[in-house]
């Protein structure tokens, strides 16, 4: 089986996002592989040292010059080789999933693992476009996942809980928290990286245009009271924020 | 027409599904407001649909009667098709941003994922939502012939009844089969309101301090103000809450009238699904916790000794 395991370069959750003109600049700004598909590269490795049949595992990112870095990122866990589909245009995840469809296809993968809704877009939809695009099952907010031959089994969570399920491969998983504990690339590993093929592609090829417009981005900042009560007496702070509660806030009764 | 997939469960029409008729309306594009109910023995709920709708299209199917992507797709683009639909509005919930995109992907359709605000601007429709962990809002829009929209809740108003019932029908559908198997299911109940209908939520973090003290103090004053109960992921990480409970980037986006978070410190990830609240509340013994600054009103203190006092005060 081949994994193809998707990589998406987001900023630092520490980092602060700022607006230029009518979109997020990023520039200057500390970008990391998002943490959601760091759990998709870490469940390929162990699909591999927990004894499934993996081919290969190959990790693709689509975006500018820079994304290289998170696919260095995922070469230095463990992943055997890159592909990098290069362009400073945006897609939304509908476009994108044309893109990781059609490397899926000739690839030849049979499982694909992305984020469950990364750190930029706040999107859910890449991981069931691509599954619609290739006509294969997905299964998405997956934390426990197990491959038997052709056999997907494994748990993941729904609008009322979680669901155990079966699935025949090939198949999108999409990876979230409580997964697996991502590991950390070792500097030999980073070393070894180094030396691993990652493969220019061109957007061109794919013949990949947005359909989505991004009109403006603001950056929410919504005023707030900031009225902090010191808590040396806890009876009166307790009043006190009720009586916010009740009369000034009117939250509750 | 504008095409809207009820979101049901237990028998009941979800408070969901009448905010997207209020998208519908609000976004000002024209046709029939048309409500889709899939699933098994929806008769109740069907009715429930026409009281906001125009009219109502009712798949009853036994290979309905549990949710699955693949079908949910299936139905929603045959009856888009057949229907002419122009918009198709989805709920924003785990199942309706699983499905929507396939839809999208069915139809050759632009998608307007989990949208805040929506407007038709000339041939194209325009959305709000929020990116990068809910720091940012983006107006996005896109044109087509057909748009598909999921709609994040609580965003919208619920729609009230119009007092005329709208026309019901009944629709056959041709469904493929089913391909991922359900072999077990946990759900996660709760006698409380559901945390995403809550008007008031109370969260627990670490700074709690063990399980034992997030029942008597977080559940203790979620019980004497009637909220629901939250917690962020290192509570849940630990097992110390059910997932169910969990606020945040991976877990559940609220936004009550007030969020009262106790020993939490508001690391970006929890305020992304939690930061939209009316008004929020901190209690936290460090005066420094990120949460202090998005804080409408906070006790700086230590929760063992300020909850138990908030709770006497509340039940007085």
């Amino acid at each position: 089986m081949k994994i193809l395991t998707l990589v998406r370069q987001v900023p630092d959750a520490e980092a602060r996002v700022r607006v230029q003109g009518t979109t997020v600049d990023l520039e200057g700004t500390t970008l990391v592989m998002d943490g959601m598909d760091e759990y998709g590269v870490e469940e390929a490795l162990r699909l591999r040292e927990n004894g499934a049949n993996v081919e290969e595992i190959v990790a693709l990112a689509v975006g500018p010059k820079r994304v290289e870095d998170a696919l260095r990122t995922a070469l230095a866990m463990g992943a055997d080789r890159a592909i990098h589909v290069e362009t400073d245009t945006p897609l939304d995840p509908i476009a994108l999933s044309q893109v990781v469809a059609q490397v899926a296809q000739t690839e030849g993968a049979q499982l694909i693992l992305v984020g469950g809704q990364e750190a930029d877009w706040d999107s859910q939809a890449l991981g069931a476009a691509t599954a619609e695009r290739l006509g294969w099952p997905q299964l998405t907010w997956t934390n426990e996942l197990n491959v038997d031959g052709d056999t997907l089994t494994g748990r993941h969570d729904v609008d009322e809980g979680n669901e155990s399920f079966q699935a025949t491969l090939p198949a999108v998983v999409t990876t979230q928290q409580g997964l697996n504990e991502p590991r950390y690339p070792t500097l030999p590993n980073i070393m070894k990286a180094k030396k691993k093929e990652l493969r220019k592609d061109d957007l061109g090829q794919y013949g990949a245009t947005p359909k989505v417009r991004v009109v403006s981005a603001e950056i929410q900042t919504r005023a707030r009271l900031n009225k902090v009560i010191d808590g040396k007496d806890p009876q009166a702070a307790a009043q006190e924020l009720l009586g916010l509660l009740r009369n000034e806030a009117k939250v509750i009764a | 027409m504008i095409l809207i997939v009820a979101e049901h469960t237990n028998g009941k029409l979800s408070k969901s599904t009448l905010e997207m008729v209020s998208a519908a309306r609000s976004a000002g594009r024209e046709g029939p407001i048309t409500v889709l109910v899939l699933g098994q023995g929806v008769a109740a709920i069907a009715n429930e649909a026409a009281q906001v709708a125009d009219q109502v299209l009712v798949a009853d199917h036994a290979a309905l009667a549990q949710y699955n992507a693949e079908l949910w797709a299936a139905a929603t683009t045959q009856i888009a098709q057949e229907g002419e639909a122009h918009t198709i509005l989805i709920g924003g919930s785990r199942s309706g941003r699983e499905y929507a995109p396939r839809v999208a992907v069915k139809l050759d359709a632009p998608y307007l994922e989990d949208a805040i605000s929506l407007q038709a601007q000339g041939a194209a429709l325009r959305a709000q939502r929020y990116t990068y962990l809910a720091r940012v809002t983006e107006t996005v829009e896109a044109e087509g012939a057909v748009v598909v929209v999921s709609v994040k809740p609580g965003s919208f108003p619920a729609a009230e009844a119009t007092g005329a019932a709208g026309e019901q029908y009944d629709v056959d559908l041709d469904l493929p089969a089913a391909r991922v198997q359900v072999t077990g299911k946990t759900v996660e109940k709760t006698s409380r309101v559901p945390l995403g209908e809550a008007d008031v939520v109370v969260t627990g973090g670490r700074g709690v301090g063990s399980p034992e003290n997030f029942s008597s103090l977080v559940e203790g004053l979620a019980d004497a103000i009637g909220a629901g109960v939250g917690a962020t992921r290192a509570v849940v990480d630990a097992g110390w809450r059910p997932y169910a409970e969990q606020v945040g980037q991976t877990g559940k986006t609220v936004q009550p009238k007030a969020y009262i978070a106790v020993g939490v410190s508001g690391a970006v990830q929890h305020l992304s699904g939690m930061g939209k609240s009316k008004y929020i509340v901190a209690i936290n013994k460090d005066a420094e916790a990120p949460i202090f600054k998005v804080a409408d009103y906070g006790i700086v203190g230590d929760v063992n000794v300020i909850v138990p006092a908030l709770i006497e005060a509340a039940r007085k």
